[in-house]
């Protein structure tokens, strides 16, 4: 009972850092405020007893509040905003969000309540994971062994976009930066 | 070693930074080579290491680095990590007949090797998320140079 409390004491703090996100008109103050979302995510996730992905979660909101603060920082953000535009957007997006939650409320019923997992699956995992596998950590023994065809579909996803990337940013330098292609065969 | 005293940060965070990578690196390989014994695993290692790799760019700044691992060796590395990982994968489906079969020996639980081909995939999503995300950074930082850079040359003309 206790978990759940200090859940949604967390939960409220991250709905309050995004509304600050979105409404804070500094740009390097937006990208903070996020990041102190992601930071308050990683905690509620040690709550829960999931120290993989709280490990993982702190470590990327690092590495993304590094990069989204060096592609900010020299930044003008001058945001052109007609009322018109703002009217139309605001009312799609009060539309969209009330066929959600139409939709959630049927769909969350049939969920099983929380902290009351049916335990069909895990319960598998946890009692021959250790002899088939032989790994201690479970979630590792799960998602690199029982279910490593996801993982590997996870990591073509982070692949594929990654090229993507890439390759856009990489016209850039064709044209304009030639000699980035070249250090590797000079030195 | 090339040290150019003017490109990069200040003294402090360079003397920092050296001491600091040693740490970083080491702690990011011990989290992928425990990860089947403690919690941590390829991704969150990986990302350790190319942190590591960034902390350098930002402190030496990014011709200091290319020198090392440039753009084209990070996405090289990066590929070199999925091919191995789908290579783990293929053995399984010929040795043992299910694809990611896990065919080296299980060994005694807590030991270092004892989850058979855990520890391989862990160090191949190690190469492939680090060095991609290692070569992203770089691409964002070379973009913003060049924005930079040339805004002065026009206002020459």
């Amino acid at each position: 009972m206790e978990t759940v409390i200090i859940l949604h004491i967390l939960l409220v703090f991250m709905i309050i850092g995004s509304i600050i996100t979105v409404e804070i008109k500094n740009m390097l103050s937006a990208v903070i405020a996020m990041g102190a979302v992601g930071f308050v995510l990683s905690v509620a996730f040690l709550f829960l007893g999931a120290p993989d992905i709280a490990i993982t979660q702190i470590i990327v909101e690092i590495l993304s509040l590094i990069i989204l603060i060096r592609a900010t920082i020299n930044v003008d953000n001058v945001a052109i905003e007609k009322k018109e535009e703002i009217i139309f957007s605001n009312r799609t997006t009060l539309i969209f969000i009330g066929v959600i939650l139409v939709f959630a409320w049927y769909a969350f019923h049939s969920l099983p309540p929380f902290g009351d997992p049916s335990m069909r699956v895990s319960q598998f995992y946890l009692t021959h994971g250790l002899r088939e596998v032989g790994a201690t950590n479970f979630v590792t023994s799960v998602i690199l062994d029982f279910r490593a065809y996801d993982t590997f579909g996870e990591a073509m996803v982070l692949f594929t976009s990654i090229s993507g990337a890439f390759a856009i940013l990489r016209r850039w330098k064709k044209e304009q930066h030639k000699d980035f292609l070249r250090i590797d065969r000079e030195h | 070693m090339k040290m150019d005293k003017h490109t990069g940060m200040t003294l402090i965070v360079k003397m920092i930074t050296r001491v600091t990578v040693g740490f970083m690196l080491v702690f990011g390989g011990y989290i992928v080579l425990f990860g089947h014994i403690t919690p941590g695993g390829g991704f969150p290692g990986g990302v350790m290491i190319a942190l590591a790799y960034i902390l350098i760019t930002l402190a030496y700044g990014r011709e200091f680095v290319e020198h090392k691992v440039s753009g084209v060796t990070a996405s090289i590395v990066d590929d070199l990590g999925a091919l191995l990982f789908w290579t783990m994968g293929i053995i399984g489906l010929y040795v043992g007949g299910r694809y990611f079969f896990n065919f080296l020996g299980k060994g005694e639980p807590f030991n270092l090797f004892s989850a058979g081909t855990i520890i391989i995939n862990n160090i191949a999503i190690t190469l492939k998320v680090g060095m991609s995300l290692y070569a992203i950074f770089l691409a964002l930082a070379i973009l913003q140079r060049v924005v930079t850079e040339e805004e002065p040359k026009e206002d020459e003309k």
